[in-house]
């Protein structure tokens, strides 16, 4: 017998969830919106986020919000290095190309952090304690309300970026047509730059905040980087706030199958999903059909 | 030109043959075969440097029987084709009298056809209970059979009176093993399974599974897997309330799991071998010292203090020893001396192996041990 408690319950984890794999989707409908490839080493950026706040914390002793907001930097500036090494030097390269490379450098970076932090996983304090919150039966942790918080504002900072500043309409320029955008004046190559610089930083904050919760490791990046790619392709790559809405239907789906039918099947219900919107809105929900994205 | 090469390579190969019967004759070759990387590399990676360690020790101290023993180790990143690919290596290639290994279950009973026809020995690591059951002429282990924990968990909650448990296992080789297990000794201990779920390796939130457990009648949750699933699931437990005591498995008996699920493993109990907790058994515990020289042996040279995975291989390496003692040196001669070990006393528990019973442990391998302040405590 389900009560309506657990329901609740069941939805309330799952809009938790729900925001984590929103905000990592988040990060790469950036990407996909300025340069129309979908970068496979988001993950990792999610993974960097989360284990070099461990690290700072454990060398430095900082105070979590200096090592957070350092971490964000360094994950920021590997996005760049990555950026200019891996994906700028190759022109008027296929997309398929830069997408096998994006999954080489995934592995690459993995690689890298499983040598440096080796393949135990990490624990983070939380940001305001680990008292649960009770509402109406059913009960959520704080940090899923600072995951929704941070959401709701990259939903809002996005937005204002993408549709009332001069670099996010270049951006977005960029996205439709390039060479057009290049005649008018825009640097298409610096526009590609920072979109990697935002979405790594995005993903670097996602992984941090997620990493009270979900605990981090070296080879986080793989799953988390998966699920957030689902959220965007369901709700429509190029779409940010389609990428979160993609996240909470994908969170509530997980935690209700989880909990109604059998949590052997949590993925395949997601999956599931995945392959009924591709095939009946190959957009999205929020997605508009290929020729603009927006 | 490439006749020169030809001769050259013909030469430096007679040059080796001829000084390997003189070598062969002093040193012992022993495989191993551990996941250093890949998913188990929480296994293989202390289970070799504890067998190199170990390996070192027995050559510092003159060898066995004046002869030195050689360390091949090859890394099967918790693959059973690879394990079974390196397997084959041991056998053909490196001739090892003896191999130790593999971590993992899967890769065990990939490599189990490969040594049966060679008959060569082998003494796996991993805890499934197939390995050794049926018994395999050349097949022995080291890891104590998940059914010993899982009869640890039962007897204690008998002595509590419970009856109703809901359990929840990871998906994968250990968790449908513990599940499989849970399951046959639940009767005998007239303990009732009212609710069974499994969560994926990878999962980072299991508030739905314990939502489930909420509106049963449970009153323990007895969880199986390895770390990270088990410290979310301790978190979890702790966001929902749940007010019933939470049993985990010896999948995550070591300070990680307590770090990983901070406040949340507080009054957690679970099975584990006895090397966590070797400080604190009783001194006239006949495997204490052992216990106490392995942890701080490897705490000196590995910087991390040696637990019961690591004690799988010491377990390994020292039996196939004592076997080579008491027997001899050849293929043959081990597989006799390991079976006829009696009252071993080692990491894992006491050995008593016997040509029906190739696994030598007996539920008192395991004691009962709880989370209190953070560290962890023997249940009376």
């Amino acid at each position: 017998m389900e009560s309506s408690a657990q329901i609740f319950q069941y939805i309330l984890s799952g809009l938790a969830n729900g925001s984590i794999y929103g905000i990592i989707g988040f990060g790469f409908a950036i990407i996909f919106n300025a340069t129309g490839i979908i970068n496979f080493a988001q993950g990792e950026f999610v993974m960097l986020g989360g284990m070099v706040t461990v690290f700072l914390l454990s060398l430095l002793q900082w105070p979590l919000v200096y090592c957070i907001l350092l971490a964000i930097l360094l994950t920021l500036i590997v996005g760049i290095i990555f950026e200019r090494l891996a994906v700028n030097p190759l022109k008027d390269a296929s997309p398929i190309t830069i997408v096998i490379i994006t999954i080489g450098a995934s592995i690459f970076i993995r690689g890298i952090a499983m040598l440096v932090w080796g393949k135990d996983t990490y624990p983070l304090p939380s940001f305001s304690g680990d008292t649960a919150i009770n509402l109406g039966g059913a009960t959520i942790m704080p940090q899923h309300l600072w995951i929704l918080g941070l959401t709701c504002i990259i939903i809002i900072l996005n937005r204002l970026f993408f549709y009332h500043t001069i670099y996010g309409k270049a951006m977005r320029a960029c996205s439709v047509n390039p060479k057009a955008a290049g005649l008018a004046g825009i640097n298409v190559r610096a526009m590609v730059l920072i979109s990697f610089a935002i979405s790594s930083a995005l993903g670097a904050l996602a992984g941090i905040i997620i990493a009270p919760l979900t605990l981090t490791s070296y080879d986080v990046g793989i799953m988390l980087g998966l699920k957030g790619f689902c959220a965007a392709i369901i709700g429509g790559m190029g779409s940010g706030m389609g990428a979160v809405l993609g996240g909470f239907v994908l969170g509530i789906l997980e935690s209700l199958g989880a909990g109604l039918i059998s949590a052997g099947y949590k993925d395949a219900i997601a999956f599931i999903v995945l392959l009924a919107i591709l095939f009946f809105r190959p957009g999205g929900l929020l997605g508009r059909s290929g020729i603009e994205r927006v | 030109m490439q006749s020169q090469v030809f001769r050259l390579s013909i030469l430096l190969a007679a040059i080796i043959f001829l000084f390997v019967p003189a070598q062969a004759a002093e040193i012992v070759k022993l495989g191993a075969l551990f996941s250093v990387t890949g998913p188990p590399s929480f296994l293989g990676e202390p289970e070799r440097n504890t067998a190199q360690m170990m390996v070192e020790k027995i050559n510092k101290g003159g060898g066995v029987k004046g002869k030195k023993l050689e360390l091949i180790v090859y890394d099967t990143q918790g693959d059973p084709t690879k394990a079974n690919q390196a397997a084959d290596r041991l056998i053909k290639e490196d001739k090892v009298v003896a191999i130790m290994g593999p971590s993992t279950t899967g890769e065990t009973m990939a490599v189990i056809p490969l040594v049966e026809k060679a008959q060569i020995p082998l003494v796996s690591c991993a805890a499934g209970i197939k390995i050794t059951e049926p018994v395999k002429k050349w097949v022995f282990k080291t890891a104590q059979n998940d059914s010993l924990a899982v009869e640890k968990i039962f007897q204690h909650l008998k002595e509590k009176k419970i009856n109703k448990v809901a359990i929840l296992t990871v998906s994968d080789g250990f968790g449908s093993s513990g599940r499989e297990q849970l399951k046959i000794h639940a009767p005998k201990y007239g303990i009732q399974i009212v609710s069974d779920d499994t969560f994926g390796p990878k999962d980072t939130d299991m508030t739905a599974q314990l939502t489930k457990v909420k509106g049963t009648q449970a009153q323990a949750i007895i969880c199986w897997g390895t770390n990270p699933g088990p410290a979310v699931v301790a978190r979890n437990v702790k966001q929902l309330n749940l007010n019933i005591p939470l049993y985990m498995s010896h999948g995550v008996s070591s300070k990680k799991f307590i770090e990983l699920a901070g406040e949340a493993a507080e009054g957690i109990i679970l099975p584990s071998g006895k090397v966590l907790v070797a400080d604190l058994l009783p001194d006239k515990d006949p495997q204490k010292r052992h216990l106490l020289s392995f942890v701080q042996e490897y705490k000196a040279r590995f910087k991390t203090e040696g637990d019961h995975f690591g004690g799988h291989a010491w377990d390994a390496v020292m039996l196939i020893k004592n076997a080579m003692e008491n027997s001899g040196f050849t293929p043959a001669a081990i597989r006799d001396g390991l079976e006829k070990t009696k009252n071993f006393s080692g990491i894992g528990g006491i050995f008593s192996f016997s040509p029906e019973d190739h696994a030598g442990l007996t539920v008192d391998a395991f004691v009962l041990v709880q989370v209190r302040n953070g560290t962890w405590a023997l249940v009376k």
